[in-house]
């Protein structure tokens, strides 16, 4: 198995026609993913490259049902058509969109909260998220697949290229993946390291995670408490910032020290006070999870 | 974006939070001429994004004229804690009876805005919530919702209010919760929030960040951005689209992607060197935008060697290249700021890496080094920032 994408995701995406929206979209079918729709409101009845563009969720839903949404748009609309595609009974929801005002994200998290607690099942990855790629069975969003491959090693991150540069490592080690998490870099994820760790806690192909985190917020230590509590799989940890300054956003919108809270070495410190190996280059954490994993089982590459 | 205090101040009167009336200036004259309108006496009081103040001097009661022009005339300039005054805030003073402490936030962990109230106000909150936790009223309101009139009674009297107040400190939670909602804040911190002798309940001070996100749709808000207080190469950078952060240390750092740069600048320190600053030339960055991050760095001054750090994903490691080559041609080589006087060390990995090395190889740019490893391209670039560094000294 693997986590949340598979061979039997069946994706839709809002802003397939747009020129991000559609070379993703079709980087992501030929990968294998199954690609059944797209939505973009005033281009229903078009299509890309033979996929069905729709006018709405609700049209999607009912001529293709898609379990999976690939959210593309630009960040204005983007709040919305999340929670249409939630609305319309898609139950897992990803969204690229970098740029989403902090406000509409909260909206999205407690309506959806809201549609959790009345019995739906519904789940938001990211926004400001590079998707979610389980190797051999399915890529949602932009993780260049060439650089893993399948194994027992989950990865969740807020931070792309920083995942590629430690999942590459670990695969140059002879070591592939289950599935690879980005939950984004914004200040309210759709997801939290929690949520992720739990399902791979759960999933039987994966025999350790890795969990890249930075500064800003407590997502981090919030993980500490849960591996500490719930986790019989090992994790190791990368956080990324120590140098960073205070009050200074480093590129993410998420990523900021506030006076004293949310630094990097607060983080570090959290998670190995709870028994966690975290690494001080994205190199050493790798080589940690290759060593906790018995060493190179394949010669590098 | 975090705004100044009188800008903090207009967007509370805004939205009916009652605020003395005062004016900005930028100079002495003025001071005195905004003292005569709104009266003395005044509070002359430093504009600088920072805390503080009032200990560092930037804070000064003026009964008349000739201490107006004294006060203002020495904060004016002033430099608190590295922010240089170049703004003050003239308000006429107000007759304090006491401070409370009010604030709306968005709390990241909870995923909800979370209200702040204390009648220990005029002190460092941080401190009332760690030595006295029972005195700082704590209560998330679900943003589906709202704040309602009664929840804003509740939180004024079990923080112990007085009752005479009750009423006027629930009206100001009320319009605090406004400003956040509507102005699309991440915070929103009155510290102190004063009941005057007649009983008014007032704030004294404003500290608002505002989500850069949202100011779309805050064009009156966009316009705030204090251009004197922005860094200019991060107001440059900005203008571009590009994610600039100037640091202290004399390494300039180019790579893609906010969780590696982050990295990169931590694996620079670790090696012994010192960030010029942080730069994320993003996703699918193409030569032109290459070429001009790097004229971006070397704007720096104190730049003394450069690391590309890049790991292509959907940036393609051979139009990095492109990019670093247009960029020695036209900047020039050899000049006080040319790309060829500061030596470059590039590590290209990912997506089209061979291709972007072969043309990097070919060019024979004069100074610039390629390295395999991130961790071999900052032990690199630190050895060559330090013999820069002999080199000036000798």
């Amino acid at each position: 198995m693997s986590v949340l994408v598979d061979e039997r995701t069946r994706l839709a995406v809002a802003g397939i026609t747009g020129r991000e929206g559609s070379f993703h979209t079709l980087n992501n079918r030929s990968y294998g993913t199954n690609v059944v729709g797209g939505v973009t409101p005033g281009k229903g009845g078009q299509d890309v490259e033979g996929i069905p563009v729709f006018d709405s969720w609700e049209q999607a839903m009912a001529a293709a049902q898609p379990n999976t949404a690939m959210i593309f748009v630009p960040p204005r609309f983007a709040a919305d058509s999340i929670l249409e595609a939630a609305a319309a009974g898609v139950e897992l929801v990803i969204a690229i969109t970098e740029g989403i005002p902090a406000h509409d994200e909260l909206r999205v998290y407690n309506s959806l909260l809201r549609e959790r607690a009345g019995g739906r099942s519904v789940r938001l990855i990211g926004p400001n998220c590079p998707g979610i790629l389980s190797p051999g069975k399915a890529n949602v969003g932009i993780i260049p697949a060439s650089f893993f491959k399948e194994g027992n090693v989950g990865v969740v991150s807020r931070s792309g290229t920083l995942t590629y540069q430690i999942g590459n490592e670990i695969a140059r080690a002879g070591f592939g993946c289950s599935t690879i998490v980005g939950i984004g870099g914004d200040p309210v994820p759709g997801s939290s390291f929690v949520d992720v760790l739990e399902l791979f806690e759960e999933d039987d192909q994966t025999e350790l995670v890795v969990l890249s985190g930075e500064i800003g917020g407590s997502a981090e230590e919030e993980a500490a408490e849960y591996i500490a509590g719930h986790m019989s799989k090992p994790v190791v940890a990368y956080i990324a910032g120590f140098t960073a300054p205070a009050g200074k956003q480093m590129g993410h919108a998420g990523a900021i020290v506030s006076g004293s809270t949310g630094t990097a070495a607060a983080k570090a410190q959290a998670l190995e006070a709870k028994g966690v190996r975290v690494g001080r280059t994205p190199t050493e954490t790798a080589e940690i999870a290759v060593e906790v994993l018995g060493g190179a089982s394949v010669p590098a590459s | 974006m975090d705004l100044l205090e009188y800008q903090g101040k207009q967007l509370f009167a805004r939205h009916g939070l009652r605020v003395s009336q005062g004016r900005a200036v930028a100079n002495v004259e003025d001071a005195v001429t905004a003292a005569q309108e709104v009266g003395y006496p005044v509070v002359i009081k430093a504009q600088v994004l920072i805390g503080g103040r009032g200990k560092a001097g930037g804070v000064k009661l003026a009964a008349d004229e000739g201490e107006a022009r004294e006060h203002a005339g020495n904060i004016l300039g002033m430099d608190i804690h590295g922010h240089t005054v170049r703004k003050l805030w003239v308000e006429h003073a107000s007759d304090i009876a006491t401070e409370y402490y009010a604030s709306v936030l968005l709390d990241r962990s909870a995923k909800k805005p979370l209200i702040m109230f204390s009648v220990e106000g005029g002190v460092d909150i941080e401190e009332v919530a760690e030595r006295t936790p029972e005195k700082l009223v704590r209560r998330h309101v679900d943003p589906l919702e709202g704040l309602s009139r009664q929840e804003a009674v509740e939180i004024a009297s079990s923080g112990g209010a007085d009752a005479d107040v009750i009423d006027g400190v629930a009206d100001a939670l009320l319009a605090l919760y406004e400003v956040w909602l509507q102005e699309d804040a991440t915070l929103a911190e009155i510290n102190p929030l004063i009941v005057t002798p007649a009983r008014e309940v007032k704030a004294l001070d404003a500290k608002v960040s505002l989500d850069d996100n949202a100011l779309y749709r805050h064009p009156e808000s966009q316009a705030l951005s204090d251009s004197e207080n922005e860094d200019p190469i991060e107001r440059r950078a900005k203008e571009q689209g590009v994610q600039y952060v100037k640091l202290d240390g004399d390494i300039g750092i180019l790579g893609n992607g906010a969780g590696l740069v982050m990295s990169t600048l931590d694996v620079v320190a670790r090696a012994g060197g010192s960030p010029a600053n942080f730069l994320d030339a993003g996703g699918g960055s193409d030569a032109e935008k290459i070429k001009q991050a790097v004229e971006l760095i070397l704007e720096n001054d104190a730049v003394k060697a450069v690391l590309f750090n890049i790991f292509g994903g959907i940036t393609r490691c051979d139009e990095v290249a492109r990019g670093l080559i247009a960029a020695f041609a036209e900047i020039g080589v050899g000049g006080k700021s040319g790309a060829g006087g500061i030596p470059f060390v590039v590590r290209l990995d990912g997506t089209n890496d061979v291709e972007g090395r072969r043309l990097l190889a070919e060019a024979e740019l004069p100074n610039v080094y390629p390295a395999q490893t991130m961790n071999e391209a900052a032990e690199k670039v630190v050895a060559l920032a330090a013999g820069q560094r002999a080199g000036a000294a000798a």
